[in-house]
């Protein structure tokens, strides 16, 4: 029954999408404006309707019910309740579920809680994202349908990859699926700017709000990621541009550079084009990382489900809505006209120069993700691994951070060159400093990106504090403080990878219990190997005693057997201190009554993910102080004075 | 200029869209094609594997007539499934030569008294040296050596029975 009333209320949710897409075409162009005013209870629904498809999904995950194909495919009912609840979403049909959820719960926000556009343009955003809602409730009833029913349950279900059987899926998917898709609001913004040819200050205004969610949400999906994929794979490694990673990150790299140009928009009313460009490609990232990862047509760790014909019926929606908003882009945009112009020295240039540096990363990303296809279409078959990536995007990326450094140091309009260097003068001190110890202490011992590396770090530390620079630190708004917080993430993770690749030691022996091992200042007593049963796994455990200097903490890294289905995964066993983390893999047994150990010391490795975190942190003010701000200006509509923000930005 | 460039996102994707297309409806190749293809086989002498077969050595291959090169063990079951392939393959006069990877020798008796022997020779490799050796990373994998000791082909996987024709073939053309 709980399957019947998800697979309705999916069907319901679409019929209403076309009926919110008929209805604000017909009163936007048939010239029946009357019919507008179904199209936000229209879309409000629908997103109930999505909410409710999804609750039964979950609902059937959590009762284990295995006469519903998914639930017999993906789950097992001797599993933990987090996993039956998170198994919900790790499986393709679940995750599709989820897209549209979210994408009806995105539109069901923007009918209610968007004020700023103006009706028509609020109409037409409405109806491009009825629009492309449509094309994934027609990829989920008709080729991929999660409530499908077996004629005959099996006994117990086939269980969940046990990668992903982690409180990690709990958070991870769903929070990168709500900055994906969340983006699908930025697309349908531009959408409904084009299409009622509204492209101006007030149109960036309404939309940054759903652009910094988006992108505040995606940052600590990525982030969760990637520290998933540090603990739960064992491999010591945080990122591995891998081809379902990189579809993560093109969006965010197009979403970025979007909250960067937006922001020239909406003060400055320049970059017009631009803005609704980026807007364009931010949620085309999203469905092409989705397509690349759910066809299989590229090879990659995260082995989804691969059907060719879901792939060709997602070619088609990418062909039809990419397609067609660019189309629409080429149309239009010739009749927008012209953005404010800018002097060369301003923020304004270097707000540009943000925007075409993370363009040409994620460009190289693209080309590097898509390479192996290329040449596959000639017959060769290749691999790009982290060695382009790193080579290729690491100097971009260097070079972005500079940027970072000056750009909130220099005015809006119009700027002296020599007055922004002044301003810079103590983070380049500083620079100069580090650079000076580092070759003394490090000299030969570190390669050159890291290097600069952390030289950049720290310069840009210190010069993204500097807009607070003789402030009245109570009175400065709250977006200034979220550019500073997320700016000075950026420097900290930076500094986190640099550190790691620096300065991580690495061990590999095979030892005995009993065995003492010493690596990094530590001294690691290896006593015993002992075996372990979980809810639905066994372990074999090494109990070890890890210190330095002078008392020891017990750690216990385990090789893990899971049955159902048989697969053993490494739980690494880390231990986090002020200055980096312990990290050991327990490894097979070898000859001997040996084993193999894998140990990892890693100086401040977790800045990494404390920076992703002060990144999205710092989105977040801007998001809170931006939306007072509005607030605020509705109760003083006298001191409503666009120069102020420009100023204080 | 500025239309142009209006233009281009456009042209650029449905690039991109041709691209994806190729990529997903071109029958998948699948097939690695080995590095050790051309190469002389790396030297070896195991011992004896099996209670009524003799041992193996690289040597042994040099006889002017291409043979098969099977790495097998008793106890991988994509190897049991490959069996009847192999005894067709020896009806139709083809002389095959195994490795059985990390065995012991009663099971591997065991295994050829189930499944049939279809095997001249055949080598023990206790630690997968020769296998690694032969770029095999796993079992079952077939080599067509011809006469002159030198790899020919590499089949990784089980021999299905279509692709026994095709194995046939490759044995004639390393004649």
């Amino acid at each position: 029954m709980i399957a019947e009333i998800g697979l309705a209320a999916l069907w319901f949710a679409a019929a209403l999408a076309l009926l919110q897409l008929v209805l604000a075409f017909a009163g936007l162009k048939g010239g029946k404006p009357e019919l507008l005013g179904a199209v936000r209870p229209a879309a409000v629904t629908q997103g109930i309707l999505t909410a409710i498809a999804f609750a039964a999904l979950i609902t059937l995950f959590m009762r284990s019910d295995m006469s519903v194909l998914l639930v017999a495919t993906n789950s097992h009912s001797m599993k933990p309740w987090l996993y039956k609840f998170a198994g919900t979403w790790g499986n393709h049909e679940g995750s599709m579920l989820l897209w549209v959820t979210v994408m009806g719960v995105a539109g069901a926000a923007v009918a209610l809680f968007e004020r700023a556009l103006k009706r028509d343009a609020h109409m037409a955003t409405l109806g491009g994202q009825a629009a492309i809602s449509l094309g994934f409730y027609a990829f989920l009833l008709f080729s991929s349908n999660p409530f499908a029913r077996i004629a005959q349950p099996p006994a117990d279900g086939q269980g969940l990859n046990p990668l992903l059987q982690d409180p990690g899926l709990a958070f991870h998917p769903p929070t990168l699926y709500l900055g994906y898709v969340g983006l699908s609001v930025a697309f349908s913004f531009a959408i409904g700017a084009l299409l009622t040819r509204q492209v101006d200050a007030a149109f960036a205004r309404a939309m940054r709000p759903w652009v910094l969610a988006a992108w505040v949400l995606l940052t600590l999906g990525i982030t969760a990621g990637s520290y998933w994929a540090y603990y739960e794979l064992g491999w010591g490694g945080w990122w591995f541009w891998d081809p379902v990673e990189n579809a993560s990150l093109m969006p965010w790299l197009a979403a970025t550079a979007l909250l960067h140009s937006v922001t020239v928009l909406a003060t400055r009313d320049a970059l017009r084009a631009w803005t609704i460009m980026l807007a364009v490609v931010a949620f085309s990232m999203s469905m092409v990382g989705t397509f690349l990862v759910r066809s299989g047509i590229l090879t990659s760790v995260h082995a989804f489900a691969v059907d060719p014909q879901r792939g060709s019926f997602i070619l088609a929606l990418l062909a039809l809505y990419i397609g067609g908003a660019l189309a629409l882009f080429g149309w239009r945009i010739g009749s927008v006209r012209e953005g404010a112009p800018f002097e060369l020295v301003s923020r304004e240039t270097m707000l540009v120069v943000n925007n075409l540096l993370l363009t040409v990363i994620l460009g190289l990303v693209l080309i590097g993700t898509l390479y192996p296809l290329m040449t596959e279409a000639f017959g060769h078959k290749v691999s790009v691994g982290a060695p382009y990536f790193d080579r290729i995007a690491g100097p971009i990326a260097l070079a972005l951070m500079v940027a970072m450094a000056a750009g909130p140091l220099t005015r809006w309009r119009k700027d002296k060159a020599g007055v922004v260097g002044k301003r810079l003068l103590v983070p380049l001190a500083i620079a100069f400093v580090v650079s000076i110890s580092l070759s003394l202490f490090a000299w030969g011992r570190i390669g050159i990106l890291p290097f600069l590396g952390l030289v950049i770090a720290v310069a840009v530390g210190v010069a993204s504090l500097a807009p607070l620079w003789k402030r009245k630190l109570l009175r400065t708004p709250l977006f200034t403080y979220g550019m500073v917080v997320a700016h000075l993430g950026c420097a900290v993770s930076l500094a986190g990878m640099a550190c790691d690749s620096a300065f991580t030691v690495e061990k590999l022996v095979a030892a005995r219990p009993g065995d003492m091992i010493q690596t990094a200042g530590w001294s690691i007593r290896f006593r015993q190997i002992t075996p372990i049963a979980g809810d639905n796994w066994t372990a074999l455990q090494a109990d070890m005693d890890a210190g330095r200097g002078g008392s020891s903490v017990v750690i216990r890294p385990q090789s893990r057997f899971f049955a159902s289905p048989p697969t053993t995964t490494s739980e690494a066993a880390l231990l986090t201190r002020w200055d980096g983390q312990l990290y050991v893999v327990l490894g097979e047994e070898v000859e001997g009554g040996r084993w193999q150990l894998r140990i990892w010391w890693k100086p401040f490795v977790t800045l990494i993910w404390l920076g992703g975190i002060m990144i999205a942190l710092g989105g977040a003010l801007a998001l809170v102080g931006r939306e007072r701000r509005g607030w605020v200006m509705k109760w003083r509509p006298h001191n409503h004075n666009m120069t102020t923000e420009g100023v204080e930005a | 200029m500025r239309k142009l460039l209006i233009w281009l996102p456009l042209v650029l994707f449905l690039a991109f869209v041709g691209l994806f297309a190729t990529g997903l409806f071109k029958p998948d190749d699948r097939v690695i094609h080995s590095r050790l293809v051309g190469q002389p086989l790396p030297a070896f002498t195991l011992p004896a594997a099996a209670s009524d077969r003799p041992a193996l050595a690289s040597a042994q291959f040099v006889t002017g007539k291409p043979r098969l090169l099977n790495i097998f063990a008793s106890w991988c079951v994509p190897c049991a499934a490959e069996a009847p392939q192999l005894m067709a393959l020896k009806q139709a006069g083809v002389e095959i030569d195994a490795i059985a990877i990390r065995d012991a020798r009663p099971d591997v008796d065991g295994f050829l008294q189930r499944y049939g022997n279809p095997y001249a020779r055949i080598g023990l490799d206790a630690r997968s040296a020769v296998q690694m050796a032969l770029g095999s990373s796993g079992v079952p994998e077939t080599f067509v050596i011809d006469g002159k000791g030198r790899i020919a082909y590499q089949h990784i996987g089980d021999i299905r029975a279509d692709d026994v024709p095709m194995i046939l073939d490759r044995l004639k053309d390393a004649q």
